[in-house]
């Protein structure tokens, strides 16, 4: 358990504390980066990004909207202005590239809060985890959906603890951060990742866009794994991690295709082999055409009654 | 069940996922059928909190809102503000309270402009149309000049003086010798900007904005006004009006 409680003693032992936490410092630049776009107008006049993440203008040109709360939109049916659909395109465009869920890893507020959670967790021991399975999200992306269709209103966002607290950051709107509050102790003492990995419907649109964005993670050099452990001790979304580390004899290519994956590279950092790097998807090509050929998995052969008849036939 | 049919086993694992889809289906419609309840209560909104110049019917406006706080920067005279949980209208959609800041009604309409998605209509380009309530006198009974005193503050700020307010005369039958100054509101050059109820010189305004669909009510479609279908005519409407019976007792009756 103590192992445990500290993953990153091993690597940082091995490869020196740079590069066994340069991912973690990134990223919490990229966040502060993002934030100060928006804070050092009303702070200091110095107007860089106008709006919030919900929608906003930068410099006066370019405008970016996201485009879960434009689908949303869309969904209450209004038909929106020409400037926030470039927006959403613009978005959309931008995480198809770099990678889907790295929004929730490099820009979301909600991110370092929920990491200071599950950092606790591992400090404290705590393991017990109400069991929700991570699918769970993909089921409140369609209730948030069905919402603005039936209320004609944008429902979703009057709760919306990630947009709730960049609002709460950047106009003073304290009550928003209510709801991160309340994610933190859901975190720390019900599951492990609960808001983020298993229910907040950002994170699973986003996720969608992940499983076909451009920017992965790999497990490049897996055969020095030496099943430590690590990096599923440190990874968000643990499930993510063995279908490219262990896919060896299954044929699956070394880089991690699942949507699910934040892009955070804890794993490059904890890992003290130096199995993981940042890629491309299209790294997995050659060897992923080969394991169509490869029987599915149990579950999707179960899930389809013609192809199970096959098999037994 | 399809899985009952002939020639397909009973598969545990199939069942688990069909087992799994009825529990979350169930729980997803759960969650927007609460979702959907607090969307549609959030249309109700404070009566004293006004939206921007241009903003759609309360409804569209909240399915075209994407609390973005853009028409809130841009607007130069901090009028508008985005609301908090307590603040009444639906949370991180923008605000303004006629009593504590009202609206200058610039020229250019920056906050419209600021709008990217449409929820304040980019068609209001004459910000003298705009309609972000209507000005009422909601206290005959404390208004200064309504009472044969001059005030007239309502009617000296209004930045469309004589024709959104209007000083009518009456005779003061309490001193029978003065006349009463009544500030009139005519709704069709009102926009809203609450100058008057922000100056009221009473500690509780006596006029105030009220949002359109409380104070300027939609005359029925089938009520036509005749001096007004006359002059679109250019003249009588019918040249030769009915000839009624006349109805008078009969020759014979009494009387």
């Amino acid at each position: 358990m103590t192992a445990k409680a500290r993953p990153y003693l091993e690597a940082r032992a091995e490869k020196g504390l740079w590069a066994s936490s340069r991912f973690l410092v990134l990223r919490r630049i990229s966040q502060l980066f993002f934030l100060a776009l928006f804070i050092s107008g009303p702070l200091f006049g110095i107007w860089i990004a106008k709006g919030t993440l919900a929608a906003s203008m930068t410099f006066g040109v370019l405008p970016l909207t996201d485009p879960f709360v434009f689908l949303q939109s869309l969904a209450a049916r209004h038909w929106p202005e020409a400037t926030s659909a470039l927006g959403a395109v613009i978005v959309l465009v931008g995480y198809l590239l770099l990678g889907g869920r790295s929004y929730c890893a490099w820009v979301c507020p909600v991110n370092p809060v929920a990491d200071l959670a599950a950092w606790l967790r591992r400090r404290l021991g705590i393991t017990y985890t109400a069991k929700v399975r991570p699918e769970l999200r993909l089921y409140f992306v369609g209730a948030v959906l069905a919402a603005s269709v039936l209320s004609g209103s944008i429902a979703w966002e009057l709760i919306n603890p990630v947009t709730a607290l960049h609002r709460a950051l950047v106009f003073g709107l304290w009550f928003g951060a209510g709801g991160t509050a309340a994610i933190f102790v859901f975190d720390l003492l019900v599951a492990k990742q609960g808001w983020c990995g298993h229910l907040c419907p950002v994170g699973a649109f986003y996720g969608q866009i992940g499983k076909v964005a451009l920017l992965r993670v790999a497990a490049d050099d897996r055969a020095a794994c030496n099943d430590c452990m690590d990096c599923f001790a440190v990874c968000p979304e643990p499930h993510v991690i063995s279908p490219a580390l262990k896919g060896e004899r299954s044929g699956a290519g070394p880089v991690i295709t699942s949507g699910d994956c934040t892009l955070c590279g804890a794993c490059i950092d904890v890992c003290s082999k130096r199995v993981f790097n940042l890629s491309l998807r299209a790294r997995n090509g050659a060897p992923s055409t080969q394991s169509t050929t490869m029987p599915a998995p149990a579950a999707r052969v179960a899930s389809s009654p013609r192809s199970s008849e096959r098999v037994t036939s | 069940m399809a899985a009952s049919g002939p020639g397909i086993p009973g598969n545990p694992r199939r069942r688990k996922a069909l087992q799994d889809m009825a529990r979350f289906g169930g729980g997803a419609a759960v969650a927007a059928t609460m979702l959907t309840a607090f969307g549609v209560s959030s249309r109700a909104k404070p009566a004293q909190t006004l939206r921007p110049p241009g903003a759609l019917p309360e409804k569209q406006f909240l399915s075209a809102c994407v609390r973005c706080g853009l028409c809130v920067r841009d607007c130069p005279y901090d009028t508008l503000s985005l609301a908090d949980w307590a603040s009444g209208p639906a949370v991180g959609t923008p605000f303004f309270v006629a009593r504590d800041v009202p609206c200058e009604m610039c020229d250019n309409i920056p906050c419209v402009k600021a709008c990217p998605t449409g929820a304040l209509d980019h068609s209001l380009v004459d910000i003298a149309k705009a309609k972000m309530g209507v000005a009422v006198i909601t206290s005959r009974e404390t208004c200064l000049n309504l009472q044969g005193l001059r005030c007239d503050v309502c009617y000296r700020v209004c930045p469309a003086i004589d024709k959104a307010i209007t000083l009518e005369t009456s005779h003061n039958a309490r001193t029978a010798k003065h006349a009463i100054f009544e500030p009139v509101v005519h709704a069709e050059y009102c926009t809203g900007c609450g100058k008057c109820e922000k100056s009221c010189v009473l500690t509780d305004a006596a006029i105030k904005v009220l949002p359109v669909e409380l104070s300027a009510l939609r005359q029925d479609e089938h009520y036509r006004r005749g001096w007004e279908e006359k002059k679109k005519a250019g003249g009588a409407l019918d040249d030769a009006p009915l000839k009624l019976p006349v109805r008078k007792p009969e020759a014979g009756g009494s009387q």
